[in-house]
């Protein structure tokens, strides 16, 4: 499928893909939106350049995908924004089922913070030297990852603890 | 100075685990800094947690505080007090069926939620809207995005001090859930937009009321800016409160009025135009300060841009369906189901299976909510439920700039800055 790309994607997309020629893995698009999955250990240095050099320097979101039973199971999803030519692309990495674990890109946006927090507590995905990897919607006291496929719908049974109602604890 | 092992200070009930984490990670905040000392003699220091039933914290936001004396030294936010998991819920619901969910994200501006996740379902399916569709989207949206800012005005306001002022502004607010009752039926979760068009049409009556609202709206407006303008406590309070820098606020992701009265003109009716925004007329209303003050300037302005943009819509309104008709991608009219077989099934069909985007297809759409730019990603797997559907929530973006905004203020400045942010829970926690 041939790309069409107007003319400040199309700058960013060849750019990239000239620099990191042996780091970008494919461009697609979908809906009209750009997606560049890129090797998951390389997104630092490929963000660093996004940002200083392609005026990236705007992250609206990051998100995670359980891609369930295809092979390197978890893709990371990075939303990202040019003020300056008015572009918005996705950049995507993957990593495995065991032990998932990627590079956070907190030093790179400083707004990747919560984001990650949120992609840890809802698949498990590690990041590697975020400054405050928590849950940050179910408690710690929670040891399931509810957006992956696995976990039912309706919840497991026993998993939370719930506050006592009376005042007494008991 | 080093408020040391808060662990063995404050006493937990229940989430132990979760407690002792959030503690902890209170306690390593700026550790970077240089311990000047651990000696506290005067046991000005205290940890102070703040919500998550405080009625000022607009909604179920918890803030764990560590003081010296008034002054917040750091401080951390928990938040999932809300969390329903709408994601997983919409993993397993048609487009359509998910569409009352988002009414309860943000709950201050349900029409604005239901016009992002249409559009953004419509994008990914290639759905075609008609041109009158999207102008009535535009006044439910714009309606919303007074009412949420009213509620803002009112509350924040009120959290400065003044508590009249409320009730004024939710006399307006009132207006607005009477025009919604016209318009769909519903006052509050209003669920009015429907994939590929509106539910129902404007009637008369709801029209008669949009224009009144929007001629005597001005009034009302002008009211509040001789009341506020000028008002000694109001300025004390919010001028340089809760300062977010401007090269801050787009490495912190600020979004919405938050990121605009830091001075960056962002705003995703201009930035990425949907429905028909780029055919009417507005301005987007921008500060340099970046302090509360800014922010109330900007969300002043912005409500009256939306008059001037209903009022636009109002003249523009075109003739002709409000759906798209298409059995195959948007409900039928009434009158075909009722009196038709084919209308009937495909009515059926639609609530059963809905519409499918093609399998692998995958799209984010962003709407210019009241707090900011709501996005929605959708990844389909060619059958009526999404694969995955991610929500991009203004005000979980802003909850962040808050945790960095915090350190160093006053602690009786809390809730205003937090009245100055306008974070809805339900939103952030999804």
């Amino acid at each position: 499928m041939t790309l069409q790309l107007s003319e400040p994607l199309k700058k960013t997309v060849d750019s990239l893909t000239e620099i990191f020629s042996d780091k970008v893995i494919e461009v697609y698009q979908s809906s009209g939106d750009t997606f560049i999955r890129v090797e998951a250990d390389s997104i630092i240095e490929i963000g660093m350049y996004l940002r200083d050099k392609l005026h990236f320097v705007y992250l609206s979101d990051v998100f995670g995908i359980d891609r369930y039973t295809s092979d390197e199971r978890f893709e990371v999803v990075y939303n990202l924004l040019s003020l300056k030519t008015k572009t918005r692309i996705f950049i995507k990495i993957r990593c495995e089922e065991e032990n998932p674990e990627v590079e956070s890109v907190t030093s790179v946006w400083p707004a990747a913070g919560w984001n990650e927090r949120e992609v840890f507590d809802m698949f498990g995905i590690q990041f590697r030297n975020h400054p405050d990897l928590r849950r940050i919607f179910m408690p710690e006291d929670f040891q399931y990852y509810p957006l992956r496929k696995e976990f039912p719908l309706l919840g497991i049974p026993g998993s939370i603890e719930l506050p006592s109602t009376t005042p007494d604890n008991d | 100075m080093k408020l040391t092992d808060i662990q063995s200070k404050v006493h937990s009930t229940f989430f132990n685990e979760h407690q002792k984490k959030l503690y902890q990670s209170l306690e390593d905040k700026h550790t970077s800094i240089e311990e000047m000392d651990d000696g506290d003699p005067l046991t000005t220091k205290m940890i102070l947690n703040m919500g998550p039933q405080h009625p000022a914290t607009h909604g179920v936001l918890r803030l764990v505080l560590q003081l010296d004396g008034e002054t917040i030294e750091k401080n951390k936010l928990d938040i999932g007090y809300l969390h329903r998991g709408v994601e997983k819920i919409a993993e397993n619901k048609t487009y359509q069926e998910f569409m009352p969910y988002t009414d309860r994200m943000d709950y201050l501006s349900p029409y604005s939620n239901n016009v992002a996740l249409c559009t953004a379902v419509e994008k990914i399916a290639g759905v075609e809207v008609p041109e009158r569709a999207h102008y009535i989207r535009m006044i439910g949206c714009e309606l919303a995005r007074i009412s949420s800012h009213l509620l803002w005005l009112g509350t924040m306001v009120m959290d400065a001090g003044a508590i009249s002022f409320f009730i004024w502004t939710f006399k307006e607010r009132e207006k607005i859930y009477d025009i919604m009752d016209r318009i769909g039926g519903h006052r509050f979760t209003i669920s009015h937009a429907r994939i590929g068009g509106v539910a129902n049409d404007l009637t008369d009556e709801a029209t008669s009321h949009i224009k009144e609202f929007v001629n005597t709206f001005p009034n009302e407006l002008r009211d509040y800016h001789k009341l506020l303008d000028r008002n000694r406590i109001f300025f004390d309070r919010n001028e340089a409160v809760g300062v977010l820098k401007t090269e801050d606020a787009l490495k912190i992701g600020a979004t919405g009025p938050v990121l605009r009265a830091c001075g960056y003109a962002l705003d995703i009716r201009k930035f990425t135009p949907y429905a028909r925004y780029n055919e009417v007329d507005f301005d987007i209303p921008t500060r340099m300060e970046g302090d509360n003050l800014a922010r109330y300037y900007v969300r002043m302005e912005e409500m009256s841009e939306s008059i001037r943009i209903i009022q636009q819509c109002l003249e523009k309104l075109p003739n002709g369906p409000i759906r798209a008709d298409n059995a195959k991608q948007a409900y039928p009219s009434k009158d075909e189901v009722y009196y038709s077989m084919e209308g009937m099934i495909h009515d059926f069909m639609m609530t059963d299976t809905g519409i499918c985007p093609p399998e692998g297809a995958e799209s984010y759409h962003a709407v210019e909510s009241p707090k900011g730019e709501l996005g929605y990603y959708i990844q389909s797997d060619g059958t009526g439920h999404p694969w995955r559907l991610k929500i991009k929530a203004p005000s979980f973006s802003n909850l962040q700039v808050l945790e960095n905004v915090l350190d160093g203020e006053m602690v009786a400045d809390t809730v205003v800055i937090i009245g100055g942010l306008d974070p809805v829970l339900g939103e952030a926690d999804k």
